[in-house]
């Protein structure tokens, strides 16, 4: 990739975190905090090897919903499920994961991730046929998808099955130890020195594998092909041969089984159990992700990251007493608003320049033939 | 004579275009004045500059000897001038009365004075032969009469000069008559028409003089009587016109594909292809003439197998394939050249290369195993399409819709050709790219056809039909009207079976 290849791609993310920074700090001073003193803390309490582990781990779910969107996204599908998928997902898999007690563990982890997939895409294909049957927008169906499961299902079934415990948590379902996933921590270890209290999620790698199968099926596969025509130009796409209903299907299922995977790091690697307190949100942060990392599998990491270290690094500020930590949020959100504008700015940038250098290309040979009608 | 419209050194460009450069025109009062160049040559810009769409970066624009430049159409209606867009800008639920007056509805009080708009618009019609029935809902009416609507709406508003994009590309024969008689009543009360065209017989008949662009700059301005369609069409390419034209007859015995009593109903009930039924030879060409929108469409998405066919079989080379899917048919060999290329087919915001393999990328060519897509074997085509077609790109990684529309229209048609299709549905293939591309473009057909393609060509163009097709075949209201020899037909005629005027 050429040096202006590679500023193309990493100047308007970085310049919209820059520009959050700046009006982060106009909030910063117009609220009477320092400012610099408020940055310092952050940057001081998110170097530390604990914040880093925490941020990737933070990082680990954002970037699997984020992918689960972005699959929906390159062929034009808005899929906003993957809220409501992730949930239902976790609560079946803690259901049938804490249900068959004890197995050989490769087996105990498969039978708990297989469970969340299928029931994420499960929940994300009814949207899918719907909008293929009855012809109901994505939107509207994932909408009301994510009210049934976490509302409906999950707290009609969670009151029914739930477990007594000590805590005053509702929770369902222990996944006896058979069933958690490995932390990286021995590994992290070897190379730096030894961790306090966290424990890096080895569902990490899953994310990854996933980020790769991801880039691999989208930009390489026939069935990638047909899916980003279809989000190209659906009309094209058809008399391509690219049969319509069945890829919005197809590109749901695969959408929500991705989103199935997004509680998984919590439940296999930290909590195993299900409650009222298991993570929520993610899915929405994860159409953010997306956003900013262009649906690229690279790219979204990369946002996945920073935002879950922004998440992580930002708690100091409530503990110092420099600045509330909604702070971070609005930062957020200003980069995304601006990271919005500068890929529509780059994108128009480019559009012109291809649109001049093909031009030139037609021009060239008659040019000349116009001059020497001139003279 | 006074001078209606003086445009002096129009200059303007567009990102690595100059699409007019330094055009003069000077239209006298009271003329039907025609401007006439081929696709690109810089006509449409020179009009939006006219009326007011597009800024120039150079150049003065004087209306009735005054100096005016315009920043929004509203401002050269204020000044007399009127538009007519070749697609039109009508409400079809609406009724031609309110379709006019919308925008310029005259009032009593807080209501709209539709007493006072129909006395004006019966005038208006009265005065120009123009004839409607005001109560109507647009959407019942024949093209005609949406376009004398459009008219009416800027004569309405006060337009004393009117500009006229192609309006008879839409048009049958019989209409275009209409729409000159029309015109000629407008220029009688002393308005003053800029007709674009490029239809040489028209323009001839039609105008008082004639302006010439050709890429960008205006080359000639001439009188009627004093040139040949031959000598317009040379000023407008610079060279002689090629006439398209089939050699020796290289039908065969084998069946590229037969259509047997097919017909097609749409949403809404209404039956856009009844009992249709031909077949195409490998080695033959057949035409299908018809003015657009009599079921052409619906043939060709009935063949493609995009809408579905409510009786009747559809077989590619003796297999019935009712039945199929659209890839599964693709897979046997279905080529296909959409009507409209943005539409149907092309990613405009994918590279140059994977559009190349649009509509074929389940072939074992351009994949290297049962799931993935071979990239540098799908590349090694789009290069050789870019060659053989001439299509003018900076390369395989360039987003389609940076070129040109016939750039475009080249890669799809090049597609299509360079993929080994039989048969192939090809719908107005050198629709929008210039006189020399059409040429190789009917060049390659013709070498297809003797090598076994069966061509299924639908077009507007009628010299492409006659000059290529050993068969005609006329569409009218979604049915099959006539089949003639197009050796011995002539355009005349077969404007009259297009019209049902011989039925």
């Amino acid at each position: 990739m050429s040096w202006t290849a590679v500023r193309r791609v990493v100047g308007p993310p970085l310049a919209a975190v820059g520009l959050a920074l700046l009006v982060a700090a106009l909030v910063l001073v117009v609220s009477g905090a320092d400012a610099l003193v408020a940055f310092g803390n952050i940057w001081e309490y998110g170097s530390r090897l604990e914040t880093v582990i925490e941020s990737f781990n933070r990082a680990t779910p954002l970037y699997l919903s984020g992918i689960a969107f972005a699959i929906a996204m390159r062929m034009n599908l808005f899929q906003i499920g993957v809220e409501g998928q992730y949930i239902l997902a976790a609560f079946f898999a803690a259901y049938v994961g804490a249900g068959v007690g004890s197995l050989f563990p490769p087996l105990h982890v498969a039978l708990i991730l297989v469970t969340a997939m299928l029931v994420g895409a499960a929940w994300a294909g009814l949207a899918g046929w719907m909008k293929v049957t009855r012809n109901v927008h994505e939107v509207i169906s994932t909408i009301m998808l994510n009210a049934i499961a976490v509302a409906g299902v999950v707290s009609f079934l969670l009151g029914r099955w739930k477990i007594e415990s000590e805590s005053l948590d509702t929770r369902l379902g222990d996944i006896a130890t058979t069933g958690w996933f490995p932390s990286l921590n021995p590994i992290v270890e070897l190379v730096t020195r030894e961790i306090k209290r966290v424990e890096l999620t080895g569902f990490i790698l899953v994310a990854a594998l996933v980020g790769v199968a991801y880039h691999l099926i989208i930009n390489r596969s026939r069935l990638g092909y047909d899916l980003r025509a279809t989000g190209a130009n659906p009309w094209a796409a058809e008399a391509s041969g690219v049969p319509p209903k069945r890829t919005i299907v197809l590109a749901m299922l695969l959408s929500g089984a991705v989103a199935g995977l997004v509680g998984m790091a919590d439940l296999l690697g930290d909590q195993h159990f299900y409650s009222l307190r298991f993570p929520q949100g993610l899915g929405f942060a994860g159409i953010a992700v997306a956003l900013l990392g262009r649906n690229h599998a690279v790219g979204a990491a990369v946002a996945a990251v920073a935002f879950g270290w922004l998440e992580r690094a930002s708690g100091v500020l409530e503990v110092r007493g420099d600045a509330p930590r909604e702070i971070v949020t609005i930062m957020v959100g200003v980069i995304i608003l601006f990271a919005v504008i500068a890929y529509a700015l780059a994108q128009r940038r480019r559009r012109i320049e291809a649109a001049a250098a093909a031009s030139a290309q037609v021009a060239s040979p008659q040019a000349v033939g116009a001059e020497e009608a001139e003279t | 004579m006074s001078v209606a419209v003086r445009l002096k050194g129009i200059t303007k460009r567009f990102p690595g275009v100059l699409a007019n450069d330094r055009i003069d025109l000077v239209v006298e009062a009271g003329e039907i004045h025609a401007i006439c160049g081929e696709n690109g040559a810089g006509k449409s810009t020179l009009m939006k500059i006219l009326y007011g769409m597009q800024a120039p970066d150079e150049g003065s624009i004087e209306v009735l000897e005054q100096e005016r430049t315009f920043s929004s159409p509203r401002e050269a209606i204020n000044v007399g001038i009127g538009m007519v867009h070749q697609h039109f800008m009508l409400a079809d639920n609406l009724t031609v009365l309110e379709n006019v007056i919308l925008g310029a509805e005259p009032s009593k009080g807080s209501l709209i004075d539709f007493a006072t708009a129909r006395s004006r618009l019966r005038e208006l019609g009265d005065a120009y032969g123009l004839e409607l029935d005001l109560e109507d809902t647009v959407g019942t009416l024949e093209v005609g009469e949406r376009q004398r609507i459009e008219i009416i709406k800027i004569l309405y508003r006060g337009a004393r000069i009117l500009i006229l994009d192609e309006p008879t590309a839409v048009l049958v024969p019989q209409e275009v008559e209409e729409l000159f008689r029309n015109l000629r009543e407008l220029k009688a009360e002393g308005h003053t028409i800029i007709f674009i065209d490029h239809k040489l017989d028209e323009v001839l008949a039609i105008a008082d003089t004639i302006t010439v662009l050709r890429q960008g700059r205006s080359v000639a301005r001439v009188k009627p009587e004093d040139v040949t369609a031959q000598d317009l069409a040379e000023l407008m390419v610079g060279s002689e016109l090629p006439t398209p034209e089939t050699r020796e007859v290289t039908v065969t015995d084998r069946t590229a594909v037969e259509v047997k009593g097919i017909s097609v109903v749409d949403d809404t009930g209404v039956t856009r292809l009844r009992d249709v039924g031909f077949s195409v030879q490998c080695g033959e060409i057949v035409g299908v003439a018809g003015v657009e929108g009599n079921g052409q469409g619906e043939l060709v998405e009935a063949i493609l197998g995009i809408a579905p066919v409510t009786g009747g079989s559809i077989h590619l080379h003796g297999d019935d394939v009712t039945g199929w899917s659209v890839r599964q048919r693709r897979e046997a060999g279905l080529g296909y050249i959409p009507e409209d290329r943005h539409r149907r087919g092309l990613l405009l915001p994918a590279p140059v290369w994977e559009n190349g393999i649009l509509g074929h990328q389940t072939r074992n060519r351009f994949l290297s195993s049962r799931v993935w897509i071979d990239e540098d074997a799908s590349k090694d085509h789009a290069t050789n399409v870019i060659e053989r077609f001439d299509v003018r790109t900076p390369g395989v990684h360039t987003p389609v819709h940076a070129l040109s529309g016939g750039n475009q229209q080249k890669l799809v048609v090049g597609r299509e050709m360079a993929t080994d299709c039989n048969p192939l549905i090809a719908a107005h293939p050198t629709r929008g790219i210039d006189v020399g591309s059409q040429a190789a473009v009917w060049e390659d057909l013709r070498r297809a056809r003797a090598e076994g393609l069966g061509l299924l060509l639908i077009s507007a163009d009628l010299e492409e039909l006659i000059g290529l097709s050993d068969t005609l075949l006329v569409m009218l209201r979604g049915e099959i009207v006539a089949r003639l020899d197009p050796a011995k037909v002539t355009p005349r005629e077969l404007g009259a079976y297009m019209t049902g005027a011989t039925a």
